[in-house]
């Protein structure tokens, strides 16, 4: 290994508050070689991006850096004034943020935002400047450069405005590169389009790249080396390849078990028990040690410090290293197909959003968000729905519980036509339908405790209920979710993000309901809390027999939940069929595409993923004929001239594609 | 048979449901802890707790100067029943009362024991003299004013200090064995834990206000019984007593109105922001019309209007009182009519987010109405902005009131408030030697009573707004302090 470029040892950063200090980031070391890459794995709440603001010396009012050192190429970064310390920023490291819609200037051109930090840090001006800005854009991949200079931020898509942060976070030529959650925000196509992008340019100006993230596809496709942290602390520090082969530490180990790619044989997901500890709440010891199924009676004694097993690899854990046994693959779900008759038939799905202009508003066209859309769920099945963001599943969702006026279609359900019920009718049919929502910090209300949000439902469409039996109801509720039934007196602020989640699922079984829309209940929660809750509605529609409309644009939770799997494009159902057979074999272009940008968990490049052009059109003028068409790489001059039919590939597999791969 | 009969006003009626209303608030935000914290986080912020104490001084006064009563004469032989006088007083009136009689016969400075201008007097050998005559009350105790005058007022103000000396002391005990009870502390404990800067309340800061203020109520009380501290007006009126009176107007001014004001723009406001479509476009057309006609020119037309109603129907007033009490009510009402668009229109864009919030669609998944909705989902979500708008807008109501007033289109002529005070002081700038006092008594106490009110909205705004709440963490939504385009231009 070359000398590091960056080196942190014992970094330590203090919030100071009200109730005393907090450490968010409690004695961190750790080098960077150049060229290397670098990830900092955690969840929520474990200081990484903290450690990246630290090094920036980017912190909030408030928040210092009280111990240790941070050393760039020998500078002591801590030592440097803030004057010396603005010529570091953007010149030696850059960074590139989480969120491109936010962290461009609106009001700035795109051409201004780069030449302003090649002014600042190379002194280029002019035309020097713009043929420096000319190739920046040019070498993060955007399409007619010389166009784009002159744009702003929101004549942008979100992949080209994240190209944009990287070109201008190039333009210093900084020997460090921190890339705090760069494709978060991003779809999984996208995501893909923009590692490669940065593995690409790592490669060929040998920069040292210090990569934050949570999600271990991207680790593993990015990563030379690995640190996880946990509560403030790194709790391993290995080599990509011998951490992904068999990580040491036992919450290492617990992230793995705990991605739905991985089901136990009896087919639920391993947990970790409960969430990430607050801050002010972590005590002697191990900081694992309350939620480690290996705990020993010496962990909570003293601080553990870490041990190094092998050169470059050490953990913070007092066990010896065991191997992970191999984990079970089992097939997901059930594969056989169960002839049973749908609980819910939707046939032919219109919802459109008006396009009003002018003084009177007149309707000058419409967003198909969903466009002839056609599905069926049996009783006690989970059904997904698949696609990018803008392609309509959720408003699929919302659509089917009749919280969006409908153009045209059938909801059938026992026999009742939902799309034609209205007022009363409407309500009483409502029992049998709810909805859990992908924010679940936004979908309580705030101002309401526990017992109130339960009870909602129960006094709008149960009033056969009296006020004990109602309490009665929120205690067998809580239980069923696994929380106390103390916890009715509280209010949502006091619960975690997992916590909340289950009471989102109990505020909807509280009215008995037989079809549960959950639009993506998981995207919001970390690793292990989402395990926690892919489990807890497995159980449910296990006991209950309920059935579920999954939306998701996350395959391995998709994979680990659903019967059949549904994938939309552009308000259309491009391929339905079991989820074995789609997962496995994709007939349509846009799947394949699709599943082949998911990160996966094993080996650097070990396909290669299928890069589509461009972006999601419009929804308001989709392209004529199949709508996939400008992207698609199979595409003909048939493609453009009609929309394709319903093709069968396999036993239930339905694709809408003239050129289907099998 | 009392010796006096009640008398309720129209605005004491605003005022006493103000405090019942005020009274239901607390007693629910005593249930809800998410009601309650964010007074908890007024308490401890310092700014506010220095205002508190000026604030309640004000309110008391006010609240003493709204118990209206006429006062009765025992019967005379073969009546039987008490004969009321014309005037309505108030118990303020009788607090003060030696303020409200002792009235000179013009102009007087501060502590002036001479009038301000020389007048014909007739000596007892009946020469005529052109001299400053001698106040009947300013400084009537004194037999040589020229030398006696400095010592009196020094040996007032030094009993003065001797008092609020005691019930500083007194209140000081009071105030910090009470925070030591409700810590579980000794009084030594909490008084060492105040030195520390231990303590969870500005508790030192809100003594030291409320010290100072009992200093110099005590001193202008003490000072107020042989002297006119502020001096006197054209007719002769105590104007420390007139800066009394406007208290009152002043309050209620500034928060009748805003009682008047919220039902429009809480109903109005949420109904556009829900239903959107046809309501909303009628609601905003109607407030876009409102708030573009110049807000004086409507108080002033219908403030005329209504005068002239007035003038014509003289017979519905049975005192100069009540007339003038009537006009302030509809002064507020006008006020409160052409008011209400700021918030409405905030309130809208608020509920036109929250109605797209997840809570909101869930309930709607569960077919509950749309006015449970407004009133569990959407009214307790926006009502911080209600409480943050009424006690930003008091203080511009209270100088509106001096504006309009100035103008002439304010409250009745006879009605004490800051604004007659100032307009009538307009003419006395103008007099040789100048008269500065009343001017500067009402600009003095206006602007402690806004600043104070100022001072407390901004606790209070910072106590409610959730923007200013310490930041959430949450995966993927993560939020930081720092707004990411600044953190990205400083990285750049």
């Amino acid at each position: 290994m070359s000398t590091p470029i960056l080196s942190l040892s014992g970094v330590r950063t203090t919030v100071r508050g009200a109730d005393g200090d907090l450490h968010p980031v409690d004695g961190v070391s750790f080098d960077i070689a150049a060229g290397e890459t670098f990830a900092l794995l955690g969840e929520s709440g474990s200081g990484k991006s903290l450690t990246a603001l630290s090094i920036l010396r980017l912190l909030p009012d408030g928040v210092d850096v009280t111990a240790g050192s941070i050393h760039l190429d020998g500078t002591d970064l801590l030592a440097l004034p803030e004057q010396a310390m603005r010529d570091v920023r953007g010149r030696r490291i850059a960074m590139i943020f989480q969120e491109p819609g936010t962290s461009l200037d609106p009001v700035m051109t795109v051409g201004d935002q780069i030449r302003e930090v090649l002014d600042r840090h190379l002194g280029l001006r002019g035309a020097a400047a713009d043929g420096r800005a000319l190739e920046l854009l040019d070498a993060v991949g955007i399409p007619d450069p010389r166009r784009r200079l002159d744009e702003f931020p929101f004549q942008l898509s979100g992949g080209m405005k994240q190209r944009v942060m990287i070109a201008g976070a190039l333009a210093g030529e900084p020997a460090l590169l921190v890339a705090d959650e760069p494709t978060t925000a991003l779809d999984v196509t996208i995501q893909a389009q923009v590692l490669e992008l940065l593995r690409d340019l790592q490669k060929r100006l040998g920069m040292a790249m210090l990569l934050i993230t949570h999600d271990l596809g991207i680790v593993a496709g990015m990563a030379h080396r690995v640190g996880v942290m946990y509560a403030g602390q790194l709790v391993e520090l290995a080599p990509a390849e011998r951490f992904f082969a068999a990580p040491d530490h036992p919450y290492s180990r617990k992230l793995f078990e705990s991605l739905p790619t991985r089901p136990t044989a009896a087919g639920r997901l391993s947990v970790i028990r409960g969430s990430v500890p607050p801050l002010g709440q972590v005590g002697k010891g191990c900081r694992f040690a309350d939620r480690c199924d290996d705990v020993l009676p010496g962990c909570r004694d003293a601080d553990v410090p870490m041990k190094a097993l092998e050169p470059g690899h050490a953990i913070r854990c007092i066990l010896d290293s065991r191997a992970l046994a191999p984990a079970v693959v089992s097939a997901p779900a059930d594969a056989a197909v169960k002839v049973a008759s749908p609980l819910l038939d939707i046939q032919d799905l219109r919802i459109h959003f008006p396009i009003r202009k002018g003084l009177f508003r007149r309707t000058v066209g419409h967003v198909r968000a969903v466009d002839g859309v056609s599905l069926a769920i049996p009783a006690g099945r989970t059904l997904a729905l698949v696609g990018e963001s803008g392609c309509g599943k959720t408003t699929v969702g919302k659509g089917i519980v009749r919280l969006l006026p409908l153009a045209t279609g059938r909801i059938m359900m026992d026999g009742v036509d939902l799309a034609k019920l209205d007022g009363r009718a409407l309500r009483d049919r409502r029992r049998d339908f709810q909805i859990i929502f992908q924010d679940p910090f936004a979908s309580l209300d705030p101002r309401m405790r526990v017992s109130e949000i339960l009870e909602e439902g129960m006094t709008a469409l149960r009033p056969d209920l009296d006020a004990v039996q109602r309490m009665e109801a929120v205690d067998a509720l809580l239980t069923s979710v696994g929380l106390a039934t103390e916890s009715k007196g509280r209010y949502p602020h006091e619960f975690s993000g997992g916590q909340r989640q289950r009471l989102a699922i109990a505020r909807a079984l509280a009215v008995e309901p037989k079809l549960i829309v959950c639009d993506e209940p998981t995207s919001a929660l970390d690793v292990s809390v989402q395990a926690q809750i892919l489990n807890l509605l497995r159980d449910l529609q296990e006991r209950l027999g309920l059935a579920y409309l999954f939306i998701s644009h996350n395959i391995s939770v998709v994979r680990y939940l659903a019967h059949e799997v549904a994938v939309m494009y552009l308000g259309r159902i491009v391929e339905r069929g079991p989820t074995e057979l789609v997962l496995r074999h994709p007939a349509h272009p846009y799947t394949e595409a699709l599943l082949s940008a998911v990160p996966a968990l094993h080996g650097i490049d070990a396909r290669d993923p299928i890069r589509l052009e461009g972006d999601l059109p419009s929804p308001a003028a989709p392209p004529a004929g199949c709508h996939f068409h400008p992207r698609c790489p199979r595409a003909t001059d048939a493609c453009k001239r009609e929309y394709p039919g319903a093709t069968t590939v396999g036993p239930s597999h339905l694709v809408h594609c003239l050129h289907p791969a099998h | 048979m009392l010796p006096f009969k009640p008398i309720l006003l129209w605005t004491d009626m605003l005022v006493l449901l103000l405090i019942a209303a005020v009274i239901a608030f607390v007693v629910r935000a005593r249930q809800h802890e998410h009601l309650r914290a964010p007074w908890r986080k007024v308490a401890r912020s310092t700014g506010g707790m220095i205002a508190a104490p000026v604030l309640l001084a004000f309110l008391a006064i006010g609240f003493l100067d709204s118990l209206h009563f006429q006062r009765g004469t025992p019967p005379e032989k073969g009546q039987t029943d008490m004969r009321y006088g014309p005037d309505v007083l108030s118990v303020l009136d009788i607090l003060v009362e030696h303020l409200r009689i002792h009235q000179e016969r013009s102009f007087s400075a501060p502590f002036a024991t001479h009038a301000h201008s020389r007048e014909t007097i007739t000596r007892p050998d009946g020469s005529q003299v052109r001299d400053f005559p001698r106040l009947r009350h300013g400084g009537s105790h004194l037999v040589d004013p020229e030398t006696d005058r400095a010592a009196d007022i020094g040996r007032r103000l030094l009993r003065a200090v001797g008092i609020s000396a005691v019930l500083g002391v007194l209140v000081s005990v009071a105030v910090v064995g009470t925070y030591a009870r409700r810590r579980g502390l000794s009084f030594d404990g909490a008084l060492g834990a105040m030195r520390d800067g231990d303590v969870d309340l500005p508790i030192g800061p809100m003594l030291v206000s409320t010290l100072l203020l009992i200093t110099t109520f005590t001193m202008l009380f003490a000072l107020s019984g042989v002297y006119h501290v502020f001096g006197t007006d054209k007719v002769g009126q105590d104007v420390f007593y007139l800066t009394l009176k406007s208290i009152r107007t002043a309050l209620v001014i500034g928060t009748a109105t805003t009682l008047v004001m919220l039902p429009f723009a809480v109903t109005l406001g949420m109904l556009a922001g829900y239903f959107r479509g046809r309501v909303d476009d009628a609601i905003q057309y109607l407030y876009t019309t409102l708030s573009s006609i110049p807000d004086v020119l409507l108080i002033a037309a219908a403030v005329l209007m209504m005068q002239v109603y007035m003038d014509t129907h003289p017979e519905i007033f049975d005192s100069v009182t009540r007339r003038a009490d009537f006009r302030l009510t509809f002064l507020c009402i006008i006020l409160g009519v052409t008011s209400w668009t700021g918030l409405c229109r905030l309130l809208r864009g608020e509920t036109l987010k929250l109605r797209e919030q997840e809570y909101v669609l869930a309930a709607q998944a569960f077919g509950v109405s749309h006015f449970r909705i407004l009133l569990r989902h959407i009214l307790p979500n926006v009502f911080h902005l209600v409480i943050i708008t009424t006690v930003l807008k008091f203080s511009g109501l209270v100088l509106a009131e001096a504006v309009l007033s100035y103008v002439g289109v304010g409250v009745d002529p006879a009605m004490n408030s800051f604004g007659t005070m100032i307009n009538s002081a307009r003419l006395e700038m103008a007099r040789e030697p100048i008269v500065w006092w009343s001017l500067a008594a009402a600009f003095a106490f206006m602007l402690l009573l806004v600043l104070s009110a100022n001072l407390f909205a901004d606790a209070v705004r910072d106590a409610f707004d959730p923007r200013i709440r310490p930041v959430r963490r949450g995966p993927r939504v993560k939020r930081s302090g720092v707004a990411p385009a600044r953190r990205a231009a400083e990285a750049a």
